[in-house]
């Protein structure tokens, strides 16, 4: 029973109770520390005439969509191309692809932010050429969340193409050579071998990157800062600016239970399309 | 199976018909191949572009770094950034806060993780099955949406700005528990069983058997961790408030404050911050890889 206790002491003290606490606080009209008085639903009626939580609800929303199926399929080429070299060569080219996953948040965002300066951003003429003007993107709203995805999938893709390489090693070699054989051309052999039997990988990537990209925060805060006039808040911003900033411990705790019930409901929905998706 | 084969074999035939045999096929194969190549290290290029950037600018001098004939190529070697970046930030404090707490945070995951998993594998008791169900549960639960409470409690026990509060409430790692409760699962029973038989209790047989018998896992999982504890921003970025208390990813963004516009050092105090585990990556490269492989699951 020992064995056991370390692991549930610290469960019970760090998880299960800070979880019982949220949903008790989100009732109340508490500030950040200190008690408050029970106000039922306030909170919720609240939120539902919120303008910062439907924009933060939306903006949560675009960015899965602008991050999740592009990492996906980005990653999937960088695997299937690394998969096609060998020794050293692989190494040195998935180390480029994997190294910026291990830096912290903060270096990405600085090493970004610095690009992509207004004045002096090596990246300002890219954007130049392409729209014909230099543009602040963390000042232009509709610029804000796209840069922020960019910046999102080059931090992260390189787990998605460390599942996918293993899921291709997992594919047994003769089947390639005997459909090759069978003159299956590259597209061929990519649709009716790699694909189904990469299915499960693709699954588990998107589900991870799904939940993951839901829990967005670090990015936002600390290239935009969910500016301009707000317009890139999302729902862990929101969160963090009611309890921290503004001191309404009570009203934080009901958006992060929204939060914490968008994040139950996708994943357990997707994870059951995916299934479905799987077995055709 | 079969049907695919024959259909594939069909398809061959036509193909050796059509194209006039497999000497052009192959041909245009090798060139495929060598645009591909191409395009891949283009590709590679590209995705290191923005490190490699930020080494070059920190290496310039301030104001060379916003000059107008700054090229993309590297032109200075000056490192007064980084020695400034050295001497007037608490960086050195912050690498003693990360490397502190996130080597607390794996040695303690682990070891909770290990006894936990071992008892699930190996061990009947009550409330076994609802144990697993919970592990299983708070692989998916946002530790995020937690934070508010998380943070009160932090406070009532008067542990802001402390190690022992960035440490807490980042030692749940279910997939560490799950890891090794397969690990454990495909150990022979028979083992376990002589053991018993010669009087060993469940300790000897997790720290004399299972353990050593999985190190690999150990391994893997002690990076995985480490590499997690080390990135981790959100929570201490809550939790610490005091500067010298700050870990790597919450005090390189402190710089800005301090150096004003300076691109240089800002670019030199980020390489610094991101360099041992970057570094630790590219010379242990290969059980890196392994080790987000195994914990994702996706290879055993």
């Amino acid at each position: 029973m020992t064995l056991i206790a370390p692991f549930v002491l610290i469960f019970g003290l760090v998880f299960l109770y800070p979880m019982i606490r949220v949903v008790e606080l989100s009732f109340t009209n508490a500030p950040l520390i200190g008690s408050g008085e029970w106000v039922g639903l306030e909170n919720y009626r609240q939120l539902l005439t919120d303008n910062l939580f439907y924009t933060s609800l939306k903006n949560n929303g675009y960015f899965v969509l602008l991050t999740v199926i592009p990492t996906t399929v980005i990653a999937l080429a960088i695997a299937i191309a690394v998969n096609r070299l060998s020794g050293r060569m692989q190494a040195l080219v998935l180390a480029t692809f994997f190294l910026p996953y291990i830096l912290p948040v903060s270096v990405v965002t600085q090493i970004w932010a610095w690009m992509l300066d207004f004045q002096f951003g090596i990246l300002q003429p890219v954007i130049e050429y392409f729209v014909g003007e230099p543009v602040a993107v963390f000042k232009q709203p509709a610029w804000v969340m796209p840069t922020v995805a960019v910046v999102t999938i080059w931090w992260t893709n390189g787990f998605n193409v460390l599942l996918f390489i293993a899921g291709l090693r997992n594919i047994p070699k003769e089947l390639y050579e005997a459909a090759s054989l069978d003159g299956a051309t590259r597209r061929q052999l990519f649709m009716k071998v790699t694909w189904p039997l990469l299915w499960p990988v693709t699954a588990l990537v998107m589900t991870l990157q799904l939940i993951l990209q839901l829990k967005l925060f670090d990015q936002v805060y600390l290239l935009s800062g969910g500016g301009p006039f707000n317009s890139s808040y999302v729902l862990l911003m929101m969160v963090y600016r009611e309890a921290f900033q503004l001191n309404n411990g009570g009203y934080a705790s009901a958006v992060a239970l929204v939060l914490f019930v968008v994040i139950m409901v996708v994943s357990v929905l997707q994870f059951q399309l995916l299934r479905m998706g799987g077995r055709k | 199976m079969n049907v695919r084969r024959m259909q594939g074999s069909e398809r061959a035939d036509t193909a050796l018909t059509t194209s006039g045999g497999w000497g052009v096929n192959l041909n245009i194969r090798k060139l495929e191949n060598k645009v591909l190549l191409a395009i891949t290290l283009i590709g590679a290029a590209i995705w290191i572009f923005p490190l490699y950037w930020a080494f070059v600018t920190s290496i310039r001098d301030e104001d060379h770094v916003v000059s107008e004939n700054a090229g993309i190529l590297p032109d200075m070697f000056n490192l007064t950034a980084y020695v400034e970046s050295i001497f007037n930030t608490s960086i050195l404090k912050w690498y003693v806060n990360s490397i502190g707490t996130s080597l607390i945070i794996t040695v303690l995951v682990l070891i909770s993780g290990m006894m936990c998993a071992y008892a699930l594998s190996q061990m009947r008791f009550p409330g076994r099955r609802i144990l697993y169900a919970v592990v299983m549960a708070s692989f998916m639960i946002p530790t995020q949406a937690l934070v508010v409470t998380q943070f009160v409690l932090m406070n009532d026990m008067g542990l802001v700005n402390t190690w022992a509060g960035i440490i807490l409430p980042q030692l749940i790692v279910p997939v560490v528990i799950i890891v090794y409760k397969q690990f454990f699962d495909a150990v022979p029973k028979e083992m376990r069983e002589a053991v018993l038989l010669d009087g060993g209790g469940e300790y000897t047989l997790l720290f004399k058997i299972y353990l050593p018998l999985n190190w690999g896992i150990t391994t893997a999982l002690a990076i995985i961790t480490f590499i997690m504890a080390w990135n981790q921003f959100f929570w201490p970025f809550l939790v610490i408030t005091s500067e010298d208390m700050m870990t790597i990813p919450v005090g390189i963004t402190q710089v800005r404050d301090t150096f004003g516009v300076s691109y240089a050092r800002v670019m030199a105090v980020a390489l610094l911050g991101a360099a041992p585990v970057a570094i630790a990556y590219l010379i242990f490269q290969k059980k890196v890889t392994e080790a987000v492989m195994i914990s994702s699951g996706v290879k055993g």
